[in-house]
């Protein structure tokens, strides 16, 4: 297959001079060839301009007082936050994490082709997927702050952006476990051992990666999110008081500072921290992805 | 991906009683979704219906005057602001993101792809308050002295249109660009081969072959556009009354709810709750659209 398209390739590769012989006949598809060009140059152009801008205006304002471990009203320090969405992410992750591995297990290695029970949990997920994150939001303010009497908490947001992240998390250890070849499955049936002990022993160390760049991906969502929050875990400047505190995460944090108005600088710091965080959980993602593609 | 239980089945001899539990745990978690879809909508609707009830419907979703101090809610404004907004969203986002999917897809050099795709993805990361931040410290500055010309201020319909454009970038590049490459290679070589150059094979053999999952990536890229929240209250203006130019303020559903949330009691909290009620309408539409779509995308393919 590879052998074949290498060598149609190599009788049909057009040298510039072709190119533009064959443009200069057909203008109509250069003026095209131009315009689909041009826009991938003004998306990227767009997302290059964000993050130099962001970089350029940040930089400059971070300081080592945004780093205290005080919030107080002359001194906004983005630390508390900080400390606030890591325990953010530990709490949504313990519970998404285990539901969203156990139930990507469930629809590729028990659930019967064709079932329509594993059609609703699709459907459902998809829907799950496609719900913006304001509503979640709401969902949580009535359920986890009113219904269950949380209040303002992070158990309450936590609980929130955990519904939120399973279906990222389902989706992509699925999509990991279907990656996993069938031979490995086989062998262990062969040997012997029973259905767990497969996919526990065989089944999700192979698919590890590809699960973890998911896990991944859903950290960079719980980062970057504020509507959810808002309403669930309350606004509160300072570290949160253990799980039933409230406390502000990064994202909200900046969008109050935005907001305000008054403390535009410490915005861009900010601005500055989330970026890189979200820059680097993704390079983080797609590398283990590359990881495990190549590992096939 | 939509395949399910490839796995071979194992022995069904004398089973450890650990397998029957471990299932059972499996099957748990899995239903956890579908738990959760339901109790989103029994709290959404059992809160915000009883408010549309108390207002009357018809008052609620076309009444033009949003004053709770009044007492009067109509939320046709905010629900005029979402679909204008999200209007101006794709009339931007849409040609840019599909021109840059059939780029990626069928003119970017490997070294250029090696850039390009992981910097589309990246887009889709950034937290929604940084492209909000941005909009209103570059864009509403460079609206502004335009929309002053026309009575309007930079806090406006176009610049959110604008912004959300940018936003729902890569969620329609990424949908069009892998529905353009399910397209069999077939269709392109026979397109070639009949003398037609590269760009036209592209987009008048290809692009209709993919037409399917390029219309579900363009209501995936609504469905955001309708349901982004932070980024608009911050450059929308925010004002709830329906706008004559787009260089006025809009307010959208999402915004009505995160503005008065917090000192809202009484009818006017069931009265934005009910705004959520109708959002949750609007985006499950939407997400049956998708699915259809996207069925038949895949049957197609």
């Amino acid at each position: 297959m590879e052998n074949t398209a290498s060598s149609v390739n190599a009788i049909n590769r057009v040298t510039l001079s072709q190119k533009l012989k064959n443009y200069t006949r057909h203008p109509f598809s250069l003026a095209v060839f131009i315009v689909t060009t041009l826009a991938a140059v003004v998306t990227v152009a767009v997302l290059v301009t964000l993050i130099v801008w962001v970089l350029i205006r940040g930089i400059p304002s971070l300081s080592l007082d945004m780093f205290s471990f005080d919030y107080t009203t002359e001194n906004q320090s983005m630390l508390p936050a900080i400390i606030n969405t890591l325990f953010m992410v530990a709490v949504a992750l313990i519970i998404a994490g285990p539901l969203g591995i156990g139930s990507a297990i469930y629809l590729v290695e028990y659930a019967k082709r064709g079932n329509k029970f594993v059609n609703v949990i699709r459907l459902t997920t998809e829907t799950l997927q496609g719900i913006p994150s304001i509503i979640y939001g709401l969902f949580g303010f009535l359920f986890f702050n009113g219904a269950l009497h949380m209040g303002y908490s992070i158990l309450s947001g936590g609980l929130t952006l955990a519904i939120m992240v399973l279906p990222v998390i389902m989706r992509t250890t699925e999509e990991a476990l279907i990656a996993v070849p069938d031979s490995y499955r086989e062998g262990s049936f062969g040997l012997g051992a029973g259905k767990c002990r497969t996919i526990f022993k065989l089944v999700l160390p192979s698919a590890i990666p590809g699960i973890l760049s998911g896990i991944i991906l859903s950290i960079g969502r719980i980062v970057g999110e504020t509507a959810a929050l808002i309403f669930t875990a309350g606004t509160v400047g300072e570290i949160a008081s253990g799980l039933t505190g409230s406390g502000r995460t990064l994202a909200v944090h900046m969008y109050l500072l935005a907001n305000e108005g008054l403390y535009i600088d410490k915005a861009y710091a900010v601005a500055v921290v989330l970026l890189v965080l979200v820059l680097a959980l993704n390079g983080a993602s797609s590398l283990i992805a590359g990881k495990l593609s190549k590992g096939e | 991906m939509q395949k399910t239980s490839k796995a071979p089945a194992a022995h069904s001899g004398n089973k450890h009683p650990l397998e029957g539990i471990m299932h059972i745990v499996f099957l748990v978690a899995a239903c956890f979704s579908i738990f959760a879809v339901v109790l989103i909508c029994l709290f959404l609707f059992a809160n915000g219906i009883p408010a549309m009830g108390e207002i009357g419907i018809l008052k609620f979703l076309t009444g033009t005057m949003w004053r709770p101090g009044n007492d009067i809610y109509g939320i046709l404004p905010m629900i005029l602001g979402s679909i204008y907004v999200t209007a101006g969203a794709l009339i931007i986002g849409v040609p840019i993101g599909l021109l840059t999917a059939v780029f990626l897809a069928r003119f970017c050099p490997r070294g250029a792809y090696r850039f390009i795709k992981p910097a589309v993805s990246l887009m889709a990361g950034i937290p929604s308050v940084v492209y909000g931040f941005f909009g209103m410290c570059i864009l509403v500055p460079i609206i502004r002295p335009i929309a002053e010309k026309y009575d309007g201020s930079g806090f406006s319909m176009l610049t959110a249109s604008i912004l959300l454009g940018i936003m729902i970038l890569p969620t329609i590049v990424e949908v069009t660009e892998s529905s353009l490459r399910a397209v069999p290679e077939s269709y392109y070589e026979a397109s070639l081969a009949l003398g037609a150059t590269h760009e036209r094979s592209v987009y008048a053999v290809l692009f209709p072959a993919a037409k399917s999952g390029i219309m579900a990536g363009v209501i995936l890229g609504i469905g955001r556009a309708v349901g982004e929240t932070m980024a608009v209250i911050m450059i929308a203006g925010n004002q709830p009354r329906i706008p004559d130019s787009i260089f006025e303020g809009v307010r959208t559903m999402t915004a009505n709810i995160v503005i008065e949330m917090g000192y809202a009691s009484g009818l006017h909290r069931e009265a934005l709750i009910a705004t959520g009620v109708v959002l949750f309408v609007f985006i499950l539409i939407l997400n049956v659209c998708f699915s259809l779509l996207k069925r038949r995308s895949e049957k197609q393919g």
